[in-house]
């Protein structure tokens, strides 16, 4: 009884204050779970986004950045999605379409129906490279080689399940030919392969593409639009008449897990593009050479559905 | 000759402060088991962030060079080496500190680390563009045979008995295997969730060393009538570095070994150290010592792993390819200030990209002198009480496995490997062919996988792997280390035979 009579009070006592506390929140720094090391794109980018937190207007306290990495992300994520807190102090950053994939491909305890989405900072489109002395010049080019010489092509990039991957399967469909995918640990070592001339072609990033664009040729952009900020000469897949969308660029945001108040995701959903916007944020990102897009919490839901649509397709054959 | 004109931006009194906070700084966090040279790049990143850039890639260089030294700090006063790179350290450098003379023992490692240290900036700065290409020929194959090539010096390393040296690598190989692997896209040996991610390489090594030492000396209590106590011997620098100097084999090896290994991308630093011991060894008159105290052994592997700091970053520097994890943070680095890597690198920011080196030169020297300054207070650690030390240990060891990835799964794995480790040790077992298998075996599945595709694709598979003349030299090189395993192993065996036979009569 005695025992009953404190679960009780103390519900009595936490209702009303969690109430208080997403009218103030946040009154106390937050923390942002990143789930890669220190140092590679998304802890860097993720670094430069929320630097300006704690000022006037915006959150109003610093957000700190806490890496949780392994297994390509899953165990940051399992980790957020399981044990994370839902009340506004325990964020964490997402990359479309990795955790997607891979909640689809594994036994995860993410998906998108437990994870909240606030808003989304960054877009990194997926490219097609070759070797600056390739005999390729354009997309067109490389399929023809590769109809007269079926399975000779390799193509690397960055893990299996992961935004190269999933690109490179879209290509490799919309292309009508046979590639072969030759998986690497990470993005760079992938370019550093089509860099020494030991595979035909790569799918990357086109930020770490752009900086190598003097020992490259870069064929190809995976998005809707080219590029007008870093690549205005590189033509999309569309533009040379092969069917290749969006759904393999690298969307990088925010999110919490669900259960988290409806009051404290409003004005996190409110306050972040408005973070992401300002000045300094923009200039360190281009200074980084890290393509921003901003988009609300509405169109980054909608995102996040069409890529489970997609993905459950695309890797079901698999 | 172009980075003496540079040398102007560092000699102001705020770059020089910044060199000695960014120093003293990587000394310590060196020194600090877990946490690695990648780690405490890392980091520090964020401070640059509000520094102008030449001086906020003076901080991360300074603190680079001097926290790969520093890591040789608790590898031979506390057998734990820092990061991978130093295992090879501790193999003889542990052994004289608890002779009493870890002082001297420290002494050389700083003067070797400069020695190998200079020797790799100034490949770094001279011959850059030409290396630049070389270091992109390496592909699959050449990284599977270098990967095979450290899995023959296993056997030998840090063992009476070749065969429970291959053991122990077996088991660091398949430790190597758990978790959910992104090459393969499969999830292997997971029996709970707190496998998933793998055993991480800081969290093995400090499991494997520290946790079995924290057992022996509980179990030792206050007062061990096993332990022999050392008086701490004071150590002449003069003479340590006319030791260091003299060992000019040990210093060639341990350089050579050091720069071609840096260069490398993939192999990684983290057996530049070994590779340059075991060759030491091999080259070397009283190969008999090694492992018993033997400087020489101390000074071929401090040469070696400093000496990669240089050559790992000219892919990057050139081609904008990070070759090792430290050089892929140090991008990120670079990028913050709006600085490109790349062919035009030292066209465009000629005075950011010189300060950057020159601050890796001048931090090498800092790192001797404060080195030199804190061997003698430092050598007294081993003085310490047992069970006072056993505990700072373990405390260490925790710290350190959380610090790597935010993790108490690491923890856990940490204590478990430990634990293992102590009986394995009973039964003559040691941790570093250990941990070489746990470093060389995703090096060499990943890239025997990686070659099998791009073979298919080409002539085939054996083609890919066994022509070619970088190819045909590094098997070469591993045939040459397996005969050479076989040919000691049996003179050893007919020496311990004529030993007990001689006993007997």
């Amino acid at each position: 009884m005695k025992k009953f009579a404190i679960a009780a009070a103390a519900l009595a006592v936490a209702v009303p204050a969690g109430h208080a506390a997403a009218a103030d929140y946040p009154t106390k720094p937050v923390s942002l779970t990143v789930a890669y090391s220190p140092g590679g794109a998304t802890d860097f980018q993720a670094r430069i986004v929320t630097m300006v937190a704690a000022n006037k207007g915006l959150l109003g306290q610093p957000i700190v950045i806490l890496n949780r990495p392994g297994a390509g992300g899953k165990v940051g994520w399992n980790h957020f999605a399981s044990r994370a807190s839902t009340d506004g102090y325990q964020m964490a950053a997402y990359n479309v379409p990795h955790f997607i994939a891979q909640s689809i491909k594994f036994k995860t305890k993410y998906n998108i129906d437990n994870l909240e989405p606030i808003a989304n900072w960054g877009a990194d489109p997926a490219v097609l490279v070759v070797n600056k002395n390739s005999k390729f010049n354009s997309v067109k080019d490389l399929t023809a080689w590769a109809k007269d010489n079926p399975g000779k092509v390799t193509v690397s990039g960055a893990g299996l399940f992961v935004g190269h991957h999933i690109a490179f399967l879209q290509i490799q469909k919309a292309l009508g030919v046979k590639l072969r995918y030759v998986p690497h640990k990470g993005g760079a070592p992938a370019l550093k392969s089509v860099l020494g001339g030991q595979v035909m072609a790569g799918v990357n990033n086109l930020s770490d593409s752009y900086r190598s664009r003097s020992s490259l040729k870069i064929i190809g952009i995976a998005d809707l639009q080219r590029d007008k900020q870093f690549l205005p000469d590189v033509p999309t897949f569309k533009e040379q008449g092969y069917d290749v969308d969006d759904s393999s660029v690298n969307f990088r945001g925010i999110m919490v897990r669900k259960g988290t108040p409806q009051a404290v995701i409003d004005k996190l959903a409110a306050v972040m593009p408005k973070m992401f916007a300002n000045a300094r944020v923009a200039k360190q990102m281009r200074n980084g050479g890290s393509p921003i897009r901003i988009m609300d919490r509405a169109a980054v839901q909608k995102m996040w559905k069409e890529r489970q649509k997609f993905l459950t397709g695309l890797l079901k054959d698999l | 000759m172009e980075f003496l004109d540079h040398f102007g931006a560092v000699f102001t009194w705020s770059s020089m402060l910044i060199l000695c906070a960014g120093t003293i700084g990587g000394l310590l966090l060196g020194a600090t088991p877990g946490l690695s040279p990648t780690m405490a790049v890392a980091l520090l990143i964020p401070f640059t962030f509000h520094m102008d850039p030449a001086q906020g890639l003076m901080l991360l260089g300074a603190a680079y060079t001097s926290t790969v030294a520093g890591g040789a700090v608790s590898a031979i006063l506390l057998n734990i080496p820092g990061a991978p790179a130093n295992i090879a350290t501790a193999l003889d450098g542990n052994v004289m500190a608890r002779k009493g003379a870890g002082a001297r023992a420290l002494q050389i490692c700083f003067i070797s680390s400069a020695i190998g240290g200079v020797l790799g900036i100034l490949v770094l700065i001279f011959l850059t563009p030409v290396l630049a290409s070389w270091a992109l020929k390496f592909g699959p194959s050449h990284l599977f045979w270098v990967a095979i090539l450290g899995v023959t010096i296993i056997g030998t390393l840090d063992s009476k008995s070749v065969v429970k040296g291959l053991l122990a690598g077996c088991i660091g190989l398949w430790i190597a295997m758990i978790g959910s692997d992104s090459i393969q896209g499969v999830e292997r040996f997971i029996f709970t969730e707190e496998l998933e991610g793998g055993v991480h390489i800081i969290a093995a090594l400090i499991g494997l060393f520290a946790i079995p030492q924290v057992i022996e000396m509980l179990e030792g209590g206050r007062k061990d009538p096993r332990r022999t106590v050392f008086e701490v011997r004071r150590a002449n620098v003069w003479r340590s570095a006319l030791e260091t100097v003299s060992k000019v084999r040990a210093l060639v090896i341990g350089g050579t070994v050091g720069t071609v290994i840096g260069l490398i991308p993939g192999a990684g630093g983290q057996i530049a150290g070994l590779v340059a011991y075991d060759q030491s060894r091999r080259f070397s008159r009283n190969s008999a010592k090694y492992g018993t105290g033997e400087s020489e052994g101390v000074v071929a592997a401090e040469s070696a792993n400093n000496a990669m700091v240089g050559p790992s970053l000219v892919p990057l520097l050139t081609l904008s390819v990070p070759g090792s994890p430290t050089a892929a943070v140090l991008l990120g680095g670079l990028l913050i200030h709006g600085i490109f890597p790349g062919p035009d690198l030292f066209q465009k920011h000629a005075a950011v990209a010189f300060s950057f080196i020159n601050s890796m030169l001048i931090g090498q020297i800092l790192m001797l002198v404060f080195g030199l300054a804190i061997a003698g207070l430092a050598a007294k650690v081993i003085e310490v009480k047992p069970p006072i030390l056993a505990s700072a240990i373990l405390v260490l060891a925790v710290f350190g496995s959380y610090s790597v990835q935010n993790s108490m799964a690491d923890v856990a794995i940490m204590l478990v490997l430990g634990i293992g480790m102590y009986f394995l040790a009973r039964y003559g077992f040691s941790p570093a062919p250990l941990v070489l298998g746990i470093i060389l075996g995703p090096i060499a599945e990943h890239n025997y996988v990686q070659g099998r595709i791009i073979g298919e694709a080409q002539d085939g598979i054996a083609p890919y792997f066994l022509t070619g003349w970088l190819n045909i030299l590094l098997i070469a090189l591993v045939l040459l280390s397996l005969v050479y395993s076989i040919v000691s192993e049996i003179r050893v065996k007919r020496q311990e035979r004529a030993a007990s036979a001689e006993a007997a009569s």
